[in-house]
């Protein structure tokens, strides 16, 4: 949302997805909280570190701010291999198991549906954010910035806000994806997986939300499919990747929009 | 109602802006015209807190308004066009427009995420006022359509709608007509004529004479940043120092 409506870049968002899954492992298995309620103070700590950063940073565009995010999140990486005793260095930490309310979560079928049910609730909800007025104000941001103001629209806040809903998003995501994998380490908030976040964005589209799903899913199946051309995985991944974004540049979702207006164009 | 008291701007050794003084009535079209690079813009870009005043003060309606930035202006009254169109070509003609009643609309994030009824009925309403404000340039049929898609012509005189939808007491055009054939010139003085002009206080800066002798109720003339003269358009047309300094001989129509 932060990249396709209000069109900004982040290349931090591996590492603050990543942070915010190592404070809430640390405060379930160091200081024995609740699962749920650790990540929900996780999500609090990182909306206000979000919010804090925010400030400076967004006063900067397009290429220097995503040189500048990328900062960011260089930074908590080194400061995730560097804690030892907090967070186990580069070998990481075990995690203990999901639970919500007591009920534990155990094999792989209950966290599909947990996934899957929050995946829904979050899609229905940012579609309805962007239908808003709120989702107005940020495409205008994208859209011109000097009108977005001249309206009366606080722009620097609104890029806030959505800097700041991005990272909780993110904390949510790294939070469950630890617990889930039962481990987690300073790869979790590498460089690599921002720009993997951020591919999975493009190639999805920007400025929609399945674009997003869609890239994601493509991003997790990909390597899979490729692994039997064994050396050749990298090299093949990256050529289809080149390729998606030289003939499909508003990304795959762009598809489906074209293919639904040639179907309306023929019914009239 | 604007009373620009003795403001300068300075850029680098040059002062763009240099010790001016005037005063804006309510209800007239106030025209500020001068050669190009005479401050013109310069001036706006103070009046409506994107540059900062090096010296002097500006108020509206007695009230202190130097260095308030753009959009909280708004919530002030003033608005703004541009020289150079602004127009969210991302959106909709009608996103456009709704786009000026930002400051009247409930964006509380958690009752958007859940569609909730006073949102959307207070996009319904405003929904409708804009489509009104649309219909004064006959656009309504094409409120549906990409704002990138459209002439230049249309889109400067979208963002003029646009501007009304704050409802604002003052609005500042700065060449509104820049880049238009006659036609659509004369369209758009039009609108500002009788649509704008009806309730607001207008501070116009363009270099289309003829517009500006037509429409205006009274005219400052700046040079170098300072200055030259004032009065209603005859007696503009007939002063010397101005016809020397800028409109030269035969320019006036």
């Amino acid at each position: 949302m932060f990249m396709g409506y209000a069109g900004q870049v982040s290349l931090g968002h591996g590492a603050f997805a990543g942070l915010g899954g190592y404070i809430a492992v640390i405060l379930s298995s160091n200081y024995e909280l609740s699962p749920l309620f650790s990540i929900f103070i996780s999500v609090i700590t990182m909306a206000i570190l979000a919010f804090i950063i925010s400030k400076p940073i967004l006063r900067l565009k397009g290429h220097y701010l995503a040189m500048a995010t990328l900062g960011v999140g260089v930074i908590i990486s080194i400061f995730l291999n560097a804690e030892d005793e907090l967070t186990g260095g580069s070998d990481g930490m075990s995690v203990d198991s999901f639970s919500i309310f007591g009920y534990e979560f155990t094999d792989n079928l209950q966290w599909y549906i947990l996934c899957a049910v929050l995946l829904v609730f979050t899609i229905w909800m940012f579609t309805n954010l962007v239908d808003s007025p709120f989702g107005r104000v940020l495409k205008s941001i994208q859209g011109s910035e000097k009108a977005a103001n001249s309206v009366g629209i606080n722009v620097s806040h609104y890029k806030s806000i959505v800097f700041v809903i991005s990272v909780v998003i993110a904390t949510i995501s790294g939070s469950l994806y630890a617990f889930f994998s039962g481990f987690i380490s300073p790869a979790e908030a590498s460089f690599s997986h921002s720009i993997e976040l951020v591919v999975m964005v493009v190639l999805g589209g920007l400025g929609r939300i399945y674009g997003a799903i869609i890239g994601a899913v493509i991003l997790t199946i990909l390597p899979q499919l490729l692994t039997s051309f064994e050396d050749y995985q990298t090299l093949i991944y990256g050529a289809i990747i080149i390729f998606i974004m030289i003939f499909m540049p508003k990304g795959i979702a762009s598809l489906f929009n074209d293919m639904k207006r040639r179907l309306l164009a023929k019914d009239k | 109602m604007l009373k620009i008291n003795s403001v300068t701007k300075q850029f680098g050794g040059i002062k763009a802006v240099d010790d001016l003084s005037f005063r804006v009535k309510k209800g007239h079209i106030h025209s500020i015209i001068g050669p190009n690079g005479a401050g013109k813009t310069t001036l706006v870009n103070m009046i409506t807190g994107v540059y900062k005043v090096d010296h002097g003060t500006i108020f509206l309606d007695g009230a202190d308004i130097t260095n308030i930035t753009t959009d909280k202006l708004v919530y002030r009254g003033i608005c703004r066009t541009f020289q150079n169109l602004e127009i969210c070509e991302n959106l909709t003609v009608l996103e456009n427009v709704l786009l000026g009643f930002d400051k009247y609309m409930d964006k509380s994030i958690i009752k958007s995420c859940f569609r909730a009824k006073s949102i959307l009925e207070d996009e319904k309403r405003h929904k409708d006022r804009a489509l009104h404000l649309l219909s004064l340039i006959g656009l309504e049929k094409i409120a549906n359509q990409k704002a990138e898609n459209l002439s230049y012509g249309i889109l400067k005189k979208l963002e003029i709608i646009r501007a009304l939808g704050t409802s604002p007491e003052l609005i500042l055009l700065d060449e509104p007509v820049a880049g238009l054939n006659p036609k659509e010139t004369a369209e758009v003085a039009d609108l500002i004529k009788t649509v704008v002009a009806d309730e607001v206080t207008i501070v116009l800066v363009e270099h289309d004479m003829k517009m500006v002798m037509q429409i205006s109720d009274y005219i400052t003339v700046i040079n170098f940043g300072k200055k030259l003269a004032q009065g209603t358009p005859e007696e503009i047309v007939n002063n010397k120092d101005v016809i020397r300094a800028y409109l030269g001989s035969g320019v006036v129509c």
